[in-house]
């Protein structure tokens, strides 16, 4: 039994790989950008070319071929919401240059790893929302210091963010040309800050019990 | 609701009644539950993140499922003194030697993909809280040129290191004080730091899973048979294997003999002793049997303190022109930090007692003069551990020892274990398993090392 649902999970696990493998035959044969584009239509998102409308795909993920007619122009915006997009993925959208907005909201595998790559977007990158991600934390959230050209900042509803009013407070400070949009922070109790600062927070790292050290199974 | 064995416990209380017989040899006092069992393939001593690793990696490559027994003896299930716990975390690929990059390397890419590694059924899925903001290295004019030399060593193994001038770095971290600092290389991507504690409870859940047993004593004796030999040379050459390990039980006068193929060391601050125990080391020096495990433990401190008015949400784990180095901790304007002591202040290791003068009179000082904001600062609290401290070459020893064929090391980090433990393990597993190195080639790694005194110099120890 355990040996079916451990199969369950890889196969799961497999797909949301296969899903984010890097598109490189298109890139060879139509440039980044075309392939970035790609990628993103099929994950089900939209993708802005400059100077040009909206383009999504429809429910069957299937999205018109004059894509490809766009060879020379740079993809100016990206709408990844909720796309099982993951960090390998990435490899896809990170040669854009030019990309000036990005969303990646309720994206359900975008974590502290990926924010970790964003720094290459750094010279375009204007606008990012990072909105209901479930995996991010305040930690990737430090790495988007390098985003010096960041004017739009979205990271209302993070759950994995523990203090979101000090998190927010401490991001607009680090960018401080950015407009940074989060929870409305001032309805939060003060039992929702962390300890007093005066106040011993850590003691030496606690020797820790893990358990039944006699796993004589 | 209790589900009661009543077939089991008749069955056993027979037997009680049974051994206090007259004639019967006794069995009353023989719980055997908590000893470790009579054979075991493999023991481990020294149940750390080194230990757990290699563990891990002997059975996900062991050619068919179950092949291998393999015991891991730990002396303190607290883990009160061992270095994984009370290591400040840090992961970074910012070495001098191209295998400690490799290693680091693959590390990273584990840590990443850790809930597939160390998945269990019905687990819950590991947190690392691993913080990616890189270390930031700062160098002198006299060290400026080693540093370009190892970034750019760096680079062609595959990490992203970006050089910064003072220029740059006072652009990119304004509340760092430039003078005195020639050149800085920073880590752009999966550097950073992340809670051992985590990968080590993570470890310990997969292996157990694995099939791999815990015993909690401690190694006091093996027991060994020698084999003489003639080498090329003509040379007589005594060959020794260890055939049993004892282990002591804590709080009793208790040993259990274990039976084993193959010791791996991963003692960490203790495996110089460990080594000794099986007599390496003990011939007249100058042969390669008078050759010692070179490793012995050396006491680090490190401080958290508090500073309002300190570095932001950005700050990466700076290390200093003077061997200081610090990183955030949380999100209250706290830090940890510390400093490498020269040989002369090495402190003594017999306990882990922190010298709160250290801070005040080697560590402040310079922490201030970097960064100006740290004049006025609070120390909340200090801890100390160990580096398994390598007083050759400061790099790891890994693989089996030349005469005691089949004693394996895995220790000798000083002070880079923790990030290294998933490479090394794997490492070990391989040379055990296949008898070579196969992913990343630790030969220059080898015991042998010692006795031909060919160094592999880490320059870049913190």
């Amino acid at each position: 039994m355990e040996f079916l649902r451990e199969n369950v999970l890889q196969k799961q696990m497999q797909k949301v790989s296969l899903e984010n493998r890097s598109f490189t035959i298109i890139q060879d044969k139509y440039g980044r950008d075309i392939a970035g584009a790609c990628f993103i239509l099929q994950h089900g998102g939209s993708v802005k070319f400059r100077d040009r409308e909206w383009i999504r795909s429809d429910e069957y993920r299937r999205f018109s071929a004059e894509v490809l007619k766009f060879q020379a122009v740079p993809v100016e915006a990206i709408d990844a919401s909720g796309c099982a997009i993951n960090y390998h993925g990435l490899d896809n959208l990170l040669p854009l240059k030019k990309l000036q907005c990005l969303s990646l909201q309720r994206c359900p595998h975008v974590d502290d790893w990926c924010l970790s790559r964003l720094y290459l977007l750094a010279d375009s990158l204007q606008e990012l929302s990072l909105a209901g991600c479930p995996q991010i934390s305040e930690r990737g959230l430090a790495c988007l210091h390098h985003l010096s050209n960041l004017r739009r900042l979205d990271i209302s509803d993070l759950p994995g963010v523990e203090y979101p009013g000090l998190t927010q407070i401490l991001v607009e400070e680090m960018l401080p040309n950015c407009e940074v949009v989060g929870t409305d922070w001032t309805q939060e109790g003060p039992e929702e800050q962390p300890q007093d600062p005066a106040s011993p927070i850590h003691a030496k790292p606690a020797a820790r019990d893990l358990g039944d050290p006699c796993g004589v199974s | 609701m209790v589900l009661l064995d009543w077939d089991g416990k008749v069955s056993e209380f027979k037997k009680k009644i049974q051994s206090i017989m007259p004639g019967e040899p006794s069995n009353l006092m023989c719980d055997t539950k908590h000893l470790p069992p009579e054979h075991s393939d493999v023991v481990i001593v020294g149940g750390g993140v080194v230990g757990l690793s290699v563990a891990f990696w002997l059975k996900k490559l062991e050619k068919r499922q179950g092949a291998i027994r393999v015991l891991v003896v730990e002396r303190d299930h607290t883990y009160s003194k061992a270095s994984t716990g009370l290591s400040v975390g840090g992961i970074r690929q910012q070495f001098s030697l191209p295998q400690n990059v490799q290693l680091s390397l693959f590390s990273v890419d584990f840590l990443r993909n850790i809930n597939e590694y160390l998945a269990v059924v019905d687990g819950p899925p590991l947190d690392l809280q691993f913080n990616p903001l890189g270390y930031l290295l700062l160098a002198s004019e006299k060290g400026a040129a080693v540093l370009e030399t190892n970034v750019k060593m760096q680079r062609q193994e595959g990490a992203k290191i970006s050089l910064m001038s003072p220029e740059q770095l006072q652009k990119k971290f304004p509340w760092i004080n430039t003078e005195g600092v020639a050149l800085a290389s920073y880590g752009l991507e999966n550097e950073g730091w992340f809670d051992p504690w985590s990968l080590l409870q993570g470890l310990r859940r997969k292996v157990q899973s694995m099939g791999v047993l815990f015993c909690e004593g401690e190694v006091t004796r093996f027991i060994t048979s020698s084999n003489s030999m003639r080498n090329s040379d003509g040379e007589e050459v005594n060959l020794k294997r260890i055939h049993e390990v004892h282990v002591k039980m804590d709080n009793s006068l208790e040993y259990q003999p274990v039976e084993c193929a193959i010791v791996v060391n991963a003692a960490g601050a203790w495996s110089g002793q460990l080594a000794e125990l099986a007599g390496i080391g003990k011939g007249p020096p100058g042969t390669l049997e008078g050759t010692k495990l070179p490793v012995e433990p050396r006491k680090r401190f490190v401080y958290l303190w508090h500073c309002p008015q300190g570095p932001g949400l950005e700050t990466p784990l700076v290390t200093d022109t003077s061997g200081v180095y610090f990183r955030r901790e949380g999100l209250s304007n706290n830090y940890v930090g510390g400093r490498s002591p020269t040989e002369e202040e090495e402190p003594d290791p017999a306990d882990l007692e922190v010298d709160h003068d250290f801070f005040q009179n080697k560590v402040w000082p310079h922490l201030a003069q970097r960064v100006p904001a740290f004049e006025a600062l609070k120390v909340h609290s200090a801890w100390a551990g160990y580096y398994d401290y390598n007083t050759f070459d400061q790099n790891g020893v890994v693989g089996p020892h030349p005469l005691v064929v089949n004693m394996y090391f895995a220790s000798g980090f000083s002070g880079h274990g923790l990030q290294h433990a998933p490479g090394v393990g794997r490492a070990v597993a391989e040379v055990l398993l296949g008898g070579c190195f196969q992913t990343i080639d630790m030969t220059p790694f080898l015991f042998s090392r010692f006795y031909l005194e060919e160094k592999v110099l880490e320059q870049n120890i913190i």
